[in-house]
């Protein structure tokens, strides 16, 4: 089937080895981003038609939408969603913050753990 | 129902607005796939991002070197660069190029991937399309054991995977509708609304220098699309127009393009234009490529200037399409820019063609030096995007505005 077809060779590497012009690491990072950048902009498009054709049947008008003020009840949702967005994005933030005192603390990697157990076992 | 009857009055915005036009100024034709919405604006995104790294990031790579690569180049060796391939290697250590070089990298790939999209998840329906519309048409000649070049198959082409030439399944149109639904973003609508700029545009020399030329027989060599042969092929109604090409999903989705935009002169062969054994010595009134040497090799070059000279009627006509020479005058950075797609967008042979003297090439084939040809042409853009007609933005390489160089017989 063609959608399969597309899901797995539309992003296919061409022929011919790739180069790098920053740390790779960086790179791959880059070509996400842009590669989310982009959808961002599809869906930024999409919105800007519904937009569009709301108001031109009269349903909503931009002005409607420029002029909206959320009722304080609404704009605790929205806060609160900006809250959770902002948590997940920026999770491995929080986990590093946390890591300063989990490692004063004595926080180990597993295999260290696993290690130790292995050891409790033999004695 | 769109929605241009709830904004009378434009914006002051929208009125200062000269940048790209939204692609569906695209044209559409009868084996164009189906976009969506997403499709669409994705095109739209990409387009104008590369026009902005061509705008807004490429000027900064051209400050960049003139304030801190090229002094410390100069400091480190004591004598400017040499030659390009210096200042290219200067400006791998360099942030700003880099940055401009990782971005123009996955834009393309990028493009590339938002095409094979469309493509592919219609694959099918294209290829049932495309034969439909072809049926047994004799105006397409396939050669299913041809082999395809070694410049074809060792890096495929601007980063397009399976290249030209891949077939995906059986009838396969794909690579064909991936290429025509993508040349918006790369060329910034800079090639108007059915990509056929290039074609138009040496339809337009030759009817300027060369009036009265009436010709019987034209060949197009390189011919993916026959996006830039279909306005040749309607200029001169009366020719026998044949389109080359080595992949089989670009010529059957020519076919179905020109019939579905009404051209009926053309047939679509598949071939190594190095080796013609199908058509007679002085069978041809005029032989065209537009932007197509820059993806052979030395040799296969060398070898189609010699069956141009060879099928060639005494009195035709052979024009190259594409873009200028590295001249002394040209500066090295601007060489080094333009040389960007050589080792960075798969067109490997992109360096060499541009360095070498083409003169000379045309001299060894047979052609006679006084009869060389020399000239500009650039494509006219203002069915889409009349904003472009006096543009300044250089993109290296990429621009709609090419170099002629010829030979009559």
């Amino acid at each position: 089937m063609s959608v399969s077809l597309a899901l797995a060779q539309a992003g296919r590497k061409p022929a011919g080895k790739r180069p790098y012009f920053l740390d790779a690491e960086v790179e791959r990072v880059l070509a996400i981003t842009m590669a989310a950048v982009q959808e961002l902009a599809v869906a930024r498009e999409r919105i800007d038609t519904l937009e569009r054709l709301l108001e031109a049947r009269g349903i909503v008008s931009r002005e409607a939408i420029e002029g909206f003020i959320p009722t304080a009840a609404q704009a605790a949702e929205r806060g609160l969603w900006i809250q959770e967005y902002l948590a997940r994005v920026l999770r491995i933030v929080q986990q590093e913050g946390e890591a300063v005192a989990a490692s004063a603390a004595g926080d180990l990697y597993s295999e260290e753990v696993a290690v130790e157990l292995r050891a409790d076992a033999a004695g | 129902m769109d929605g241009t009857a709830a904004t009378p009055s434009p914006t002051a915005a929208a009125t200062a607005y000269d940048g790209l036009p939204d692609s569906r100024v695209i044209g559409r034709h009868g084996i164009f796939p189906e976009t969506t919405h997403d499709d669409v604006a994705r095109i739209n995104f990409l387009a104008q991002l590369n026009r902005h790294l061509a705008m807004n990031v490429a000027p900064s790579v051209k400050t960049a070197w003139e304030r801190r690569v090229k002094p410390a180049f100069e400091a480190k060796h004591g004598r400017a660069p040499r030659d390009r391939h210096e200042v290219r290697k200067a400006l791998l250590g360099d942030p700003m190029f880099n940055t401009w070089s990782a971005l123009r990298r996955a834009t393309m790939e990028q493009r590339q991937q938002a095409g094979r999209w469309i493509a592919l998840r219609q694959a099918e329906e294209l290829a049932a399309q495309a034969e439909a519309i072809i049926g047994d048409d004799p105006r397409l000649s396939l050669d299913p054991a041809l082999p395809i070049p070694r410049y074809v198959s060792a890096v495929d082409h601007h980063c397009m995977a399976g290249s030209y030439h891949t077939e995906l399944i059986e009838g396969d149109v794909s690579a064909g509708a991936n290429y025509d639904v993508g040349l918006f973003i790369t060329t910034g609508g800079l090639l108007g609304r059915w990509s056929d700029g290039g074609g138009r545009a040496i339809v337009d020399w030759v009817r300027r220098e060369k009036p009265g030329f009436k010709p019987r027989r034209i060949l197009d060599i390189g011919a993916t699309l026959g996006h830039n042969v279909l306005p040749i092929a309607a200029a001169f109604p009366d020719a026998e127009v044949i389109a080359l090409d080595v992949g089989a999903p670009m010529l059957r989705y020519g076919l179905a393009r020109a019939k579905a935009l009404g051209i009926d002169n053309v047939r679509f062969v598949q071939a190594d234009a190095t080796h013609l054994p199908m058509f007679e010595d002085g069978s041809f009134d005029w032989i065209q490529t537009t932007m197509f040497l820059h993806e052979l090799s030395l040799s296969s070059m060398q070898a189609i200037f010699a069956q141009s000279h060879r099928l060639l009627r005494p009195g035709g006509v052979v024009l190259h399409v594409e873009q200028p020479q590295y001249t002394p005058a040209m500066p090295l950075y601007e060489q080094a820019m333009r040389d960007w797609d050589a080792f960075y967008n798969n067109e490997p042979f992109w360096s060499t063609l541009h360095e070498i003297d083409l003169d000379a090439c045309f001299v060894e084939a047979g052609f006679d030096r006084s009869r060389l040809i020399h000239d500009k042409v650039s494509a006219d853009a203002r069915d889409i995007f009349p904003a472009a007609a006096d543009d300044k933005v250089e993109d290296f390489g990429r621009k709609a505005a090419w170099r002629l160089v010829g030979a009559e017989k």
